[in-house]
């Protein structure tokens, strides 16, 4: 049996964070999806990398408010970057956004190699990989700590950084809902309706950010992206309402992080092996694994109802452009 | 000084020269076929393709230590990778055959699961008690160091071969780009030549697995067409600047690596790429910022002469 003191201390961290971390980044991505910008969760992801990294070099400090400022203005750059080498190759904006985020991403690796950064707190394994296990709560030990302010204090700071950041992508939202909707599903009426698109579609990308850095502690650059696509996609698989599919997104989202966390901290016990799994690596995986199960078994638009609707000569799910409102 | 000096002139040992000599055609290869996916629209599907290695590499390393205990079998490992790959190439294409999730959708979920997969069995492979000898991390961002000497001249011969194939299919790749409707009309198979296509892609990433690593892997076949779409707008000029610029980037990424220390192979051969890329953005002839402001500067002049008394000419 696991032991209480163990849960609080190693496991329930862990398990917030990644849940946490899949939370914030899943429900922004419901609007990346919408405007077809998945591939922005990529570069963005990727960007936070240099972001961190040069914040560090210039202040010398891998607190909060350094590593947000730099990733932000680090994706904000690339945004511009993308622009700029899209205008002028006369590329697409796809080919575009690989020349800046492979280019930044191997910025940032070089300078983490050759700066002191990489002795302090990040490495590049870190970046690659993640390292939700490093995440522990020191001295935890019993359920009272769960409501005692003056232990809560102690939690660990990537912990405490991505409950706010999903508070306040939660607060953005909400504040932000018929905006966020408008200018996804149809910016040239959201512009006539005096609402800024552009500036929207910044805001987007900023708190993108902040959600990216956050979730960078936990499950590193690359895995980011699977919280960004995985959640919003699979509820997109099941539901025509924008409502619902946030809702769903978020339901998703936590449960690619409670299984993942799960699998990859007790599964290995249960086959008797050494070691447990990365787990941010199998939240990952379950994200993917839901997705997977939603494209193949989705009332309408899965692949079998599509199959079975097509040999009963029925329109197929009138097709994916008719839904949600496009 | 003198040891980047000695790099870039092959003289740093044998095994340094080979690698370098393999990742200047790689990057020529890269390039070569980099140019047809950009034209064709597809160049990102190699961030999926090339993510999506990493499972494979890491469960042929298992099957290898448990089959005949050893886990770094060159080919297997590469073989594995290849068979993942291809996975996640048809799993991007399953995504988007159901018309409900976007290629962009697609795309960075297969890179992320993939990976994540290949990070799980990573970790698992990094508890093991010979996980410590297992350099299986060499593979994310490239090695040119850590090769062996086979796997070096290995590399180096089948990125040669590459460039071969490529130049001896140009006539095919450039009919499916430009009029894929006109080569099917004259027989040609297009759904084919995009499979052949796609199979460059897949043997250019495996092979390059070892020195560019798969994280930065989209880098080789992207920047190098992007560097030369500034300089040109023809297929004809576009293909060999492509190439020149990718092989380049290749030899000097790798010999630097290689000189200096704590330098991964890939993200130095990238910073090089995208160095000749900033170069051409500022100095290409038409395209360039230079250019563009020169241009600008000319035509208010002409303007501001042409109208007496208009003090700011409207741009």
């Amino acid at each position: 049996m696991i032991e209480l003191r163990d849960f609080l201390e190693i496991d329930l961290p862990a398990l917030a964070t990644g849940t946490l971390a899949a939370l914030a980044c899943g429900l922004l991505g419901n609007f990346l999806l919408l405007q077809r910008r998945s591939l922005l969760g990529d570069a963005v992801s990727h960007v936070v990398l240099p972001g961190i990294v040069i914040a560090f070099l210039v202040t010398g400090s891998v607190g909060t408010w350094p590593m947000m400022f730099g990733a932000g203005a680090a994706s904000v750059a690339s945004v511009l970057l993308i622009d700029l080498v899209q205008r002028a190759a006369r590329i697409e904006p796809g080919a575009a956004m690989g020349v800046v985020l492979t280019t930044l991403f191997a910025l940032g690796v070089v300078l983490l190699e050759q700066s002191g950064a990489r002795a302090v707190h990040l490495d590049v394994q870190h970046a690659l990989m993640g390292s939700l296990e490093g995440i522990v709560w020191l001295g935890a030990r019993d359920a009272s700590d769960l409501v005692d302010p003056a232990r809560l204090a102690t939690l660990p700071e990537p912990l405490v950084r991505l409950a706010i950041v999903a508070l306040a992508v939660l607060l953005f939202l909400l504040l932000l809902r018929k905006e966020l909707a408008i200018a996804s599903f149809d910016p040239d009426h959201a512009t006539s309706l005096g609402i800024p698109a552009r500036g929207i579609g910044l805001l987007l990308l900023l708190a993108s950010a902040a959600a990216a850095v956050a979730a960078f502690d936990a499950v590193g650059a690359i895995l980011t992206i699977a919280m960004f696509v995985c959640p919003p996609a699979t509820a997109r698989m099941l539901t025509d309402r924008l409502g619902r599919q946030i809702g769903l997104s978020a339901l998703f989202a936590v449960s690619a992080g409670v299984l993942g966390y799960a699998l990859a901290a007790w599964m290995p016990l249960a086959l008797g092996l050494e070691r447990g799994l990365g787990a941010a690596g199998t939240i990952a995986v379950v994200a993917g694994g839901l997705l997977a199960l939603s494209i193949l078994f989705a009332p309408r638009y899965g692949a079998f109802a599509r199959a079975r609707a097509r040999s009963g000569r029925t329109r197929p799910g009138v097709g994916g452009e008719a839904g949600a409102g496009r | 000084m003198d040891a980047v000096v000695q790099a870039l002139l092959l003289d740093a040992g044998y095994n340094s020269a080979v690698a370098t000599v393999g990742a200047a055609f790689l990057g020529g290869a890269g390039g070569l076929v980099g140019t047809f996916l950009l034209l064709r629209r597809r160049v990102m599907l190699t961030d999926a393709l090339s993510h999506a290695t990493l499972p494979g590499l890491v469960a042929a390393f298992l099957v290898g230590q448990a089959v005949w205990g050893e886990g770094r079998l060159l080919g297997l490992l590469l073989a594995g990778a290849a068979a993942s790959a291809a996975l996640g190439g048809l799993a991007v294409q399953a995504i988007v055959a159901g018309r409900r999730l976007a290629e962009d959708t697609a795309i960075a979920s297969v890179l992320a699961v993939f990976y994540g997969a290949g990070t799980v069995l990573l970790s698992h492979v990094q508890g093991l008690p010979t996980g410590g000898q297992a350099g299986l991390e060499r593979f994310l961002l490239g090695s040119a160091a850590g090769m062996l000497r086979q796997e070096a001249e290995l590399v180096a011969v089948l990125a040669a071969l590459l460039v071969l194939v490529t130049l001896l299919l140009l006539k095919e790749l450039r009919l499916l780009c430009f009029d894929p409707g006109f080569g099917e009309a004259h027989g040609w198979p297009a759904a084919r030549l995009d499979l052949l296509l796609l199979g460059l892609l897949l043997a250019l990433l495996v092979i390059g697995l070892q020195i560019v690593g798969l994280v930065l892997a989209l880098a080789l076949v992207v920047v190098p067409p992007a560097s030369a779409r500034l300089w040109t707008d023809r297929l004809g000029r576009m293909l060999p600047l492509a190439a020149c610029f990718g092989a380049a980037g290749g030899w000097l990424g790798a010999a630097l690596s290689a000189a200096l220390p704590r330098l991964p192979t890939g993200p130095a051969i990238v910073l090089v790429l995208a160095g000749l890329f900033v170069a051409g953005l500022v100095l290409a002839p038409k395209r360039g910022i230079v250019a563009v402001a020169l241009r600008r500067a000319r035509l208010a002049r002409a303007l501001h002469a042409a109208v007496p008394g208009s003090e700011r000419p409207a741009p």
